[in-house]
């Protein structure tokens, strides 16, 4: 479904990717971790275009998407929840949430919302509020619902957990699985927080000062030593899922 | 008290025109951050339009003024909304991503060109109108001064009012209006929902382009006489209007008008319309020093 080969990513002299081969095939849950600086985030924007690659390809449903307008790839069938949730601050959840599907039919948006406010009971609440003035958690799962209102077919995650409570960290994981599993959404998830993110995806890749250092499946990768050292140490033992 | 009340009404229709201009640097602000200088002069572009429109329909015989405002609004608003989109293409979108000074110094370019054209292809003589819209109504009279409102007055009134109307709805209510308040807050995310950042931009210089080409019209019907400057004055005063009112906020750009409107009209008549400009730049100063926010607007730094 997204197959990236020999992608570089440059920031004027700095080298943030450093040839990247990675795929995520339809129906899977893939995560990608790394420490800080790796270029996780950039991964994931330069899908995007945000920046642009300077070498490789990004094929998505079987066409290279590498060249063309942010805005033309964000109308194909993937989605980003990207770093630091970035919802509208002084526009209302509603408002928020019916961005995510600017560029659908009213039929297809209605349906999305009515969806969302089952999937986030809490957004259902608070839908003429500004955004800005949500809490942590619930302008996460804001970002979630309002990448999700596009009908992804391919949803795109940066550490959907970053700065959240054990509780939420844990309700959010879950929506992750049953969106996977119930609704046939395929996954390319972000994380500092290992732990999780292996335990619920099939596979995963280490990013290592912008190359990918190892791959596998979830259970070997949260199993290698390498891994369970440099990304897991203490995240076992206070959040379990 | 009839003089004032006169007064009143001068500056309130004065003020609906600055509002009207000052609604274009504020959301043109609002969404990439920066003065486009050269806003001041479709409102003058438009005024000769207006005027060479009004004459002509004259020529050939159109007597009824609604017809005829009614031609020369919709020429005026089509010609500055391309100007308008022109001048984003020329002068800002090649220079999207550089030093804020930049896109600056080439609006001013922009404007500066402008002003010349005109001058150049209309003369730099006053160009009068026949008054198009006579009469009023007589509301007060003491010690034989008489405070009247004029027709012509109560029609800047009205169509200001409605389009203020017409243009907050479609800021809060429609798919544009938010597509544009989001380009506002986050151009990327914007971006990455599908959404074409720059075809916004566009629209939006093309928005605030066709409303000073209204206040364009109105105040040429009003006044009767124009030329190739009256861009530049009030471009300022717009500009001022809408730093004092708070730039990038909507209501704080009409209510920076009205203050503008009403101080110059209150202050020509009881000080001096010599240095009645210099009022308004004092306004401006001052608001730079002292709050820079502005009126209705946001602090800069937001919480993030
Ligand atoms: N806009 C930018 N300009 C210049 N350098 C950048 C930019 N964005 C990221 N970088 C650099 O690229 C490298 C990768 O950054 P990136 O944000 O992708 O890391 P990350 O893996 O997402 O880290 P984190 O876990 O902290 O979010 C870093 O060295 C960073 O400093
Ligand atoms: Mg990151």
């Amino acid at each position: 479904m997204l197959r990236l080969a020999g992608v570089h990513v440059h920031y004027g002299p700095i080298h943030a990717l450093r040839g990247i081969d990675l795929s995520v095939r339809v129906g899977e849950v893939v995560t990608l971790i790394g420490a800080n600086g790796a270029g996780k985030s950039t991964l994931l924007m330069s899908l995007f275009g945000q920046p642009r690659i300077s070498s490789g390809s990004i094929v998505f449903d079987g066409e290279d998407i590498s060249r063309l307008p942010t805005h033309l790839i964000a109308r194909r069938d993937i989605s980003l929840v990207p770093e630091g949730r970035r919802v509208f601050p002084r526009m209302t959840v509603l408002e928020n949430l019916l961005m995510g599907a600017a560029t659908a039919d009213a039929d297809h948006r209605e349906t999305e919302l009515a969806r969302m406010y089952a999937l986030f009971p809490v957004l259902r609440e608070r839908l003429q509020q500004r955004a800005g003035t949500l809490s942590g958690g619930e302008q996460q799962m804001l970002a979630i619902a309002r990448g999700l209102m596009a009908r992804p077919k391919l949803l795109l995650l940066d550490e959907p957990s970053l700065g959240l409570a054990p509780l939420y960290i844990k309700k959010i994981f879950h929506t992750l699985r049953e969106l996977n599993e119930e609704h046939g959404v395929t996954i390319l998830l972000v994380e500092q927080n290992a732990h999780h993110a292996l335990r619920v995806a099939h596979r995963g890749y280490v990013l290592q000062h912008g190359r990918i250092v190892m791959s596998g499946s979830g259970r070997d990768l949260l199993a290698s030593a390498e891994v369970r050292a440099a990304y897991l140490e203490g995240g076992q033992r206070s959040a379990p899922c | 008290m009839a003089l004032a009340l006169q007064q009143l009404i001068n500056g309130l229709t004065l003020g609906a025109v600055y509002g009207l201009i000052a609604i274009g640097y504020t959301m043109v602000y609002g969404i990439i951050g920066m003065i486009n200088f050269a806003h001041g002069d479709i409102y003058m572009v438009s005024a000769f339009i207006a005027v060479t429109g009004f004459t002509l329909l004259a020529a050939f015989g159109v007597h009824s003024v609604a017809l005829a405002l009614f031609v020369v609004l919709a020429l005026a608003v089509l010609f500055t909304s391309v100007y308008g989109w022109a001048v984003e293409r020329v002068a800002y979108r090649p220079l999207r991503g550089s030093a804020r000074l930049v896109p600056l110094i080439s609006s001013i370019g922009m404007s500066i060109f402008l002003q010349n054209l005109v001058q150049l292809t209309q003369g730099a003589r006053v160009k009068p109108i026949p008054p198009m819209i006579t009469g009023g109504v007589d509301l007060l009279t003491v010690d034989g001064f008489t405070a009247r409102l004029s027709y012509s007055q109560i029609l800047i009134v009205l169509v200001t009012v409605a389009l203020l109307a017409a243009f907050t709805w479609l800021i809060q209510r429609t798919s544009f209006g938010r597509r544009q308040r989001a380009c506002e807050q986050d151009r990327t995310m914007t971006a990455l929902l599908g959404i074409d950042v720059d075809r916004t931009i566009s629209l939006t210089f093309m928005l605030g382009a066709a409303l000073a080409a209204v206040a364009g019209v109105l105040v040429t019907m009003y006044y009767g006489v124009i030329d190739f400057y009256i861009g530049f004055v009030a471009g300022i005063k717009a500009f001022t209007a809408a730093v004092l009112g708070g730039i990038g906020s909507l209501p704080g750009a009409m209510l920076g008008g009205l203050i503008i409107g009403l101080i110059e009209a209150f202050w020509s008549n009881y000080l001096s319309a010599e240095y009645k400009d210099v009022a308004t730049f004092s306004i401006l100063i001052l608001v730079l020093l002292f709050r820079p926010s502005g009126l209705l607007g946001r602090p800069e730094v937001e919480k993030v």
